[in-house]
């Protein structure tokens, strides 16, 4: 049973990294209905120019505020030159220039800082801790912790501020949202430069634990059965698909694999999806559209 | 004869380039007063009042000739934000409130350009639950799940928290039972009255809109067809049959 348990949180805590993910996703999908194909390059964009910089001797800090700078810039440069043009287009239209968008910010990445594979050191210690004699690895919980902030955070900016409530009245409707005087402009600007920040923050974790290279890029295929599971529009809806996606491929993996041959851990998530594509496609959190009759 | 708040010169607005929806129209509205457009489906309308608000560039339509004045500047590329804060909200055809915010964040949005403070924010918005009391019980629900002329006097109620001076309002009867297209235009005529607030209203149903407005201008095919104060507009036999969708006395 002390090893079911140990299974299910150290699989919960691994969730959390593609939770993680899944925001990014969600924060850009909220503001303009488009799910953001770019997301995963962004993570990579900006955990490479994180690494790169820190090799070359700049202070923790700096180096970060750097990025973040890189990363709001990216912003700017995205919403100027593809956004603006696309105004009040249909969702595939902008679909299409995210994937497009996908493999410039990959190309500019490997011009920029080179294809070869970075280590990253956080200074947290992957050593196991023990917790009521199980097993628990320190860094899964040092990210659960990241995770748990960046969620407050982002529930305070979404529901509390102005800026939070105009992001919302876009996602609904464009035009009413031109009508009462929002600068579109300036949202998607906020929103694609918090998203950006949101990849910096997965992109330190996961280079962490995976090292920063290309295949970094691949985490958004496992966002995906997270968005399904939890919905597109909510962010807590993208930790708890994170955290049933996590426990769920671990458990699968401990229980199920030696009985049909192992491996699960890879394909279990999809067939969960698929299975709530089945019954609930909103996902759980997800916003239904309202229809009256 | 003081100036208008509002004029159109000789206007023509095309859309993609190619489809031409307003030919030649030029109307006036004076300040503190309700101006009607009447016409049929497609008579040039709500492209009219895109054209004003900075809306029909979002929808790739473009003034391309005649120029649009309000207090006395020339606004005809002004965008839809700098004319908010210049006081000029248009409320859109078929209301647009935001699904999936509540009533009371929907009103919110509309006062941002205009107040900074959260205190003046509050203060407007008590206002607008004054003239809607009905939106302040049900300040908490998601817009998206209120009756049809609950959710015109969202939409209506959002654009006055920008406290403008001209309200460009598009078929708010659209859709709602005539009890409430009634309370509607009460509450029009109130804030008109009360606030001094300037309306011009696109509108199918011309026999309630003749009723509450002063000035009207019958729009055709991108034309301006007829115009008058609504008094002269009601005793045009000719107008009646054709245009007005009313008996002939």
């Amino acid at each position: 049973m002390e090893f079911f348990f140990e299974v299910l949180l150290g699989g919960l805590l691994a969730g959390v990294m593609y939770s993680l993910v899944a925001i990014g996703f969600v924060l850009i999908y909220k503001a303009s209905g488009v799910f953001n194909f770019a997301q995963g390059s962004m993570v990579l964009f900006a955990a490479l120019t994180f690494v790169s910089l820190l090799e070359r001797g700049i202070p923790f800090w700096l180096t970060f505020g750097i990025t973040m700078l890189t990363m709001v810039v990216l912003a700017w440069a995205i919403e100027r030159f593809m956004l603006r043009k696309l105004v009040n287009r249909p969702p595939i239209t902008l679909f299409m220039a995210t994937l497009g968008l996908s493999y410039m910010i990959e190309g500019l990445a490997q011009a920029v800082w080179g294809a070869q594979v970075h280590g990253l050191e956080l200074g947290i210690s992957d050593e196991p801790l023990e917790l009521g004699g199980m097993l628990l690895s320190q860094f899964d919980i040092f990210a659960a912790g990241v995770a748990g902030v960046l969620v407050i955070f982002l529930s305070w900016l979404f529901n509390k501020t102005r800026t939070g409530i105009s992001l919302r009245a876009v996602a609904d409707d464009q035009l009413a949202a031109l009508a009462v005087g929002i600068k579109l402009q300036r949202i998607w600007l906020i929103v694609w430069a918090v998203a950006g920040f949101v990849g910096l923050v997965a992109g330190l974790l996961w280079g962490a634990r995976l090292g920063v290279q290309f295949s970094l890029s691949l985490v958004v295929l496992k966002a995906l059965p997270v968005l399904i599971i939890g919905g597109f529009t909510s962010i807590g809806g993208a930790i708890v698909g994170g955290l049933i996606i996590g426990a769920s491929e671990k458990l699968a993996e401990v229980f199920i694999g030696p009985i049909i041959g192992g491996g699960i851990e890879n394909w279990f998530p999809y067939v969960l999806a698929l299975v709530f594509l089945l019954v609930r496609p909103a996902g759980i959190f997800g916003e239904r559209a309202i229809e009256r009759v | 004869m003081t100036a208008p708040l509002l004029q159109l010169d000789n206007i023509e607005v095309i859309y993609d380039k190619v489809i031409l929806a307003v030919r030649n129209i030029s109307l006036k509205v004076a300040p503190g007063s309700i101006v009607a457009l009447l016409g049929a489906n497609g008579a040039g309308k709500s492209t009219t009042l895109k054209a004003i608000s900075g809306l029909a560039n979002a929808e790739r339509g473009e003034v391309v000739d005649g120029r649009i004045y309000y207090l006395n500047r020339d606004i005809t590329s002004a965008s839809p934000h700098s004319l908010v804060e210049l006081g000029l909200v248009q409320v859109l055809e078929g209301r647009h409130c935001f699904a999936h915010l509540s009533v009371e964040e929907n009103l919110l949005t509309g006062g941002y350009v205009r107040h900074r403070s959260r205190a003046r924010l509050t203060e407007s918005l008590e206002k607008i639950y004054h003239y809607f009391p009905r939106l302040k019980l049900l300040r908490r629900n998601q817009a998206g799940y209120t009756s049809g002329g609950e959710q015109q006097m969202v939409a209506i109620g959002r654009a006055l928290m920008a406290e403008p001076k001209l309200v460009l309002l598009d078929e708010p009867s659209m859709g709602l039972a005539p009890l409430v297209v009634e309370e509607i235009f009460e509450i029009v005529h109130t804030l008109n009255r009360q606030q001094g607030v300037s309306f011009l209203l696109a509108e199918q149903n011309a026999s309630i809109a003749l009723k509450y407005a002063d000035v009207g201008y019958i729009i055709e095919s991108g034309r301006v067809a007829a115009e008058g104060t609504t008094a002269d507009l009601k005793n045009r036999s000719d107008l009646q049959a054709l245009y007005l969708g009313l008996e002939a006395a």
